[in-house]
């Protein structure tokens, strides 16, 4: 299917889930609004002429300037061998979105690295802990605005240029 | 939670083991919280993260160019798929064609690099069962390969190979004739891997029925790469979402098939890192054939700026699938880079398989699944 | 001749001393110089050769600097972990901690109280010799659970609780086993064993019958179980339990653990030496030599044929750890109780009944038992020759020589 008949059929199911289809990029994709995304991607596994049945993919993207943490889902199926991508935006300074974990197991660890990274939370999800940095990290890295700490744990995060500015 | 579960009326409890993160079987630095009733595991909890080097966000403050080198520490026992994978996702945003000659080395080095790596995952898995000698012989295979990869980048783990647009340097005829060389070495020595190890029956007893993992937990848990195939699924990106010159390449994606015990259990994994090593040698020896003439790299702007507009791409490295999700903003820098790697996934469903197994079943799973701490953490 | 080394010691004191004091003198000396010029060096060197011998198995050099081929390797590393700081960690139990590996050692060189090196070198031929052999290696067993339990490390106690399941269980296939030679030589001293057999390999217990056989390598294997070695390794398996019970030690504590496990692999060559192969055993006259008018030469080839049978099954364990891989406890187990035990049993009962329709033996038999086990070592053998002919040899591309 194409990536107009998969939004087709998406809308279909869940009407007014979908929106902004983007064709012309090399990743089609196109947007669900946060509210309805379960209920998308369940129709997105089940339904008989998508089956996605694999999340390849769950990442965040910041975006400062819209204000919104963009969160882009690649799902891909194998039988049928077709993708697609699909995004959320949720706001940058009360990022909440519900969980896929209860669709694929494995945005378990992938919802927790957006946790980890973007200090996204996403509800209803079984074991929210951060899972790359230590539980008591300051701060989301990966968002644009991350400032880093002074020191960490008694430790500087500072060092002397390993040779002098002169010389290099 | 086994209090008292032999009805004898004495108070039991589980025991807690702290496997790593600095434990001889970890493959790096992993750790396992372990709840253990005597032998058999009732809980394994991964705790990830102790190699996390925040390569995304290093990521974002690298120049596009000055972006590779840092890609081959995601995955140094494969580096040169991680140079691949976003090499390949810079030249789909920015538009670059990779000459011919360019594609077959990256597939010659490649090729070359699946056969070290898929080396120490069935090596290092021999070590975990209790076998050290064909651990030793297969760094002992290694070690050429290292030599023929310094020989062809000058390096030996970290490649730093590729460009974008191509390569870096382009392989001269006598390291073909020193590929070929080693090739018809090579090939023969896999049936002796098979002798000492694979068909040994404490090696089959300890790995057949151990720690199955059935189809659709593979793809809910989104298993890739060997992992994947070993349950049953045929699938390898090389042959069904094809890129570089794969299309023109004749080889068989071997699959799971239960010879010894369940489908989908760890001396499937197994096996088929065995039989991709002979597949990654009929490839090599096809790329040296086919190799066109004509220069191994595009000409690439210094200052790179792709246009603004995003990718995603997934290339099949030897622990699977890898996919560079890249979004360029149009100015010198990657505005977001995503590695997803196989390990990250493969590392999720211990916590689903490991109930009800034994402590030394748990390193097998490890080991079977061939997770590399540096890929997981990134 | 019944004439041993406190005998001899005993006449070179002065007459004044008390026979009693003597003997304890003498029994002390002996002890002295069994440990120092024999088991000490054995060990270590056993340890050598165990990492060369591996090491060629595994395409690498191994130790080779200390001493020609590496040789001295054992007295560096006897040195080096002298030298070590003694760690006892703060949460053990100290005293258990502090005793466990001598307990260990005692009872390994306990064995060697029994074990003969000729026809009249031999520390004490007690006539309860095999049962005080059985009876002391498992000694080993008290203090690897010491070390296990002391070191208040879950890695050691896994590992000692494994430890004492596998000994305990092993030392029943072993035990009847054993008892299958008693049976055949009608004593328990290993001298007396040793004497029942003769010089040649028709006369030697292994092929008294098809079941003597068999019941040579199931003692084999369950020695090996019992002396923790590969494929049986599992209590001290790395890749699973860290050391497990050797985890916490530290120096020389650690070394005396492993100076037992090397000693061992000879203690369990001797043994096998002594109950099926015939002992020190040489002909009467050799090349026209009688070999009662020369005690020295005598000593000394009883020696060498006792240390070469011996030493051959240590070698043969060191081979079979370079080849094979560990099985899982569970395995380990039934393995043990549900095959050995068995069939340990059959063997001892089908001696017994072939002992009631011959009592002295039957010539056919034994020699169809030999001609078949060489079959068996001769195929083998071709197999292993075959694969070194057909190994591969080592790669060399010098990419920059």
């Amino acid at each position: 299917m194409t990536a107009k008949e998969i939004f087709e059929r998406v809308n279909e199911l869940c009407p007014g889930a979908a929106t902004d289809l983007d064709e012309e990029c090399l990743d089609p994709f196109f947007k669900v609004n946060a509210a309805s995304l379960k209920e998308v991607c369940l129709a997105l596994r089940d339904d008989g002429a998508l089956k996605f049945s694999v999340l390849s993919d769950l990442t965040a993207v910041d975006l400062p300037t819209e204000n919104v943490i963009q969160i882009v889902y690649h799902l891909f199926s194998y039988e049928p061998q077709q993708q697609i991508v699909i995004k959320a935006d949720v706001d940058r300074d009360a990022s909440r979105i519900a969980t896929v974990e209860g669709v694929w197991k494995v945005a378990n660890w992938f919802e927790r690295e957006v946790f980890d990274l973007f200090g996204v939370v996403f509800e209803g999800h079984s074991d929210l802990r951060r899972i790359l940095l230590p539980e008591d990290w300051v701060g989301y890295p990966l968002r644009k605005d991350f400032v880093e700490q002074e020191e960490y744990d008694g430790i500087s995060t500072e060092r002397e240029p390993l040779v002098p500015e002169n010389m290099r | 939670m086994s209090e008292d579960a032999a009805g004898t009326g004495l108070h039991t409890e589980d025991m807690t083991l702290n496997v790593g993160p600095q434990h001889p079987s970890t493959h790096g630095v992993l750790r396992f919280v372990v709840k253990t009733d005597g032998e058999v595991i009732n809980e394994a909890i991964p705790d990830v993260g102790y190699l996390h080097r925040s390569i995304e966000k290093i990521g974002e403050k690298c120049t596009w160019h000055g972006y590779v080198p840092y890609t081959d520490r995601a995955d140094y026992l494969a580096a040169m798929f991680a140079n691949q994978g976003f090499c390949m996702a810079a030249e789909r945003l920015g538009d670059v064609e990779v000459p011919p000659r360019g594609e077959y080395c990256r597939v010659i080095a490649c090729e070359l690099n699946r056969v070290a790596s898929h080396l120490i995952a069935v090596g290092t898995f021999g070590q975990d069962i209790g076998a050290i000698t064909p651990f030793l012989h297969a760094l002992r295979e290694r070690e050429s390969i290292n030599d023929l990869m310094e020989e062809i980048c000058g390096a030996r783990l970290t490649y730093n190979y590729l460009r974008i647009g191509g390569v870096g340097y382009d392989i001269k005829p006598e390291t073909c004739a020193r590929i070929t060389a080693f090739l018809d070495h090579f090939e023969p020595i896999v049936d002796e891997y098979n002798r000492l190890l694979s068909y040994n029956k404490i090696f089959i007893e300890r790995l057949a029925n151990v720690a199955v993992i059935s189809k659709e937990d593979a793809l809910q848990y989104n298993l890739v790469g060997p992992n994947l195939r070993a349950s049953g699924v045929q699938w390898d990106i090389r042959r069904d979402i094809p890129y570089s010159v794969y299309p023109e390449l004749d080889f068989e994606v071997p699959v799971g098939r239960g010879e010894r015990g369940t489908l989908g259990d760890s001396y499937d994994r197994y096996y088929v890192r065995i039989r991709e090593l002979m597949e990654s040698c009929k490839i090599l020896r096809q790329c040296l054939d086919k190799m066109p003439d004509g220069p191994a790299v595009a000409k690439v702007a210094r200052k790179f700026k792709p246009p603004a507009g995003e990718t995603y791409v997934r290339i099949e490295a030897p622990r699977g699938d890898m996919g560079y999700y890249v979004v360029s903003d149009g100015s010198e820098y990657p505005y977001r880079v995503r590695i997803r790697t196989g390990s990250f996934t493969a590392m999720s469903i211990i916590d689903k398989i490991s109930p009800g197994i034994m402590v030394a079943d748990l390193i097998a799973l490890i080991a079977s699944l061939d997770v590399d701490a540096p890929e997981i953490d990134r | 001749m019944d004439f041993t080394v406190q005998d001899l010691i005993a006449t070179l004191l002065p007459g004044a001393v008390p026979a009693a004091l003597g003997y304890a003198l003498a029994a002390v000396a002996v002890a002295f110089a069994v440990l120092s010029f024999f088991v000490a060096p054995l060990a270590g060197v056993t340890s050598w050769l165990e990492r060369r011998v591996w090491a060629r198995m595994q395409s690498r050099v191994g130790p080779n600097r200390v001493g020609p081929q590496g040789i001295l390797q054992w007295l560096a590393d006897g040195v080096k972990n002298i030298q070590k700081e003694d760690i006892i960690p703060a949460s053990a139990d100290r005293k258990l901690f502090l005793l466990a590996p001598y307990v260990v050692f005692s009872g390994f060189l306990g064995a060697f109280v029994v074990i003969p090196f000729g026809s009249w070198l031999i520390p004490a031929d007690l006539n309860i010799g095999i049962l005080y052999l059985l009876a002391i290696t498992s000694l080993v067993v008290v203090g690897i659970l010491m070390a296990g339990w002391s070191s208040n490390n879950k890695w050691s106690l896994l590992g000692g609780m494994r430890s004492a399941a596998q000994i305990v269980s092993y030392e029943i296939p072993a035990g009847v086993a054993v008892l299958t030679v008693i049976f055949l030589s009608g004593t328990l001293s290993m001298q007396g064993i040793i004497k029942a057999q003769g010089w040649a390999p028709w006369d030697w217990f292994i092929f008294y019958n098809p079941f003597t056989l068999v019941a040579f390598f199931l003692f084999f294997t369950a020695a090996l179980a019992e002396g923790n070695r590969t494929p049986f390794d599992i209590p001290e398996a790395e890749s699973e339990l860290v050391a497990g019970y050797v985890t916490e030690y530290s120096g020389m504590r650690f070394l005396f653990f492993f100076f037992a496990e090397w000693g061992n692999l000879y203690v369990i060559g001797a043994i096998a030496a002594t109950l099926f192969l015939g002992g020190w055993q040489i002909p009467a006259t050799i090349f026209g030599v009688t070999m009662a008018e020369h005690p020295l030469l005598k000593g000394v080839l009883e020696f060498a044929v006792f240390f070469v049978k011996a030493y051959f099954w240590a070698f043969v364990a060191m081979w079979v750890r370079g080849t094979l891989p560990r099985v899982r406890v569970d395995q380990l187990m039934a393995m043990c109780w549900k095959y050995m035990v068995p069939m340990s049993f059959i063997c001892l009962f089908g001696t017994i009944v072939l002992l009631v329709i011959w009592p002295e033996g039957n010539t056919a038999l034994t020699m169809a038992t030999l001609a078949v086990s060489c079959l068996i070592v001769l195929y083998f053998m071709w197999r292993v020759v075959y694969q070194i002919m057909h190994s591969r040899p080592t790669l060399y591309l010098k990419p920059y020589v």
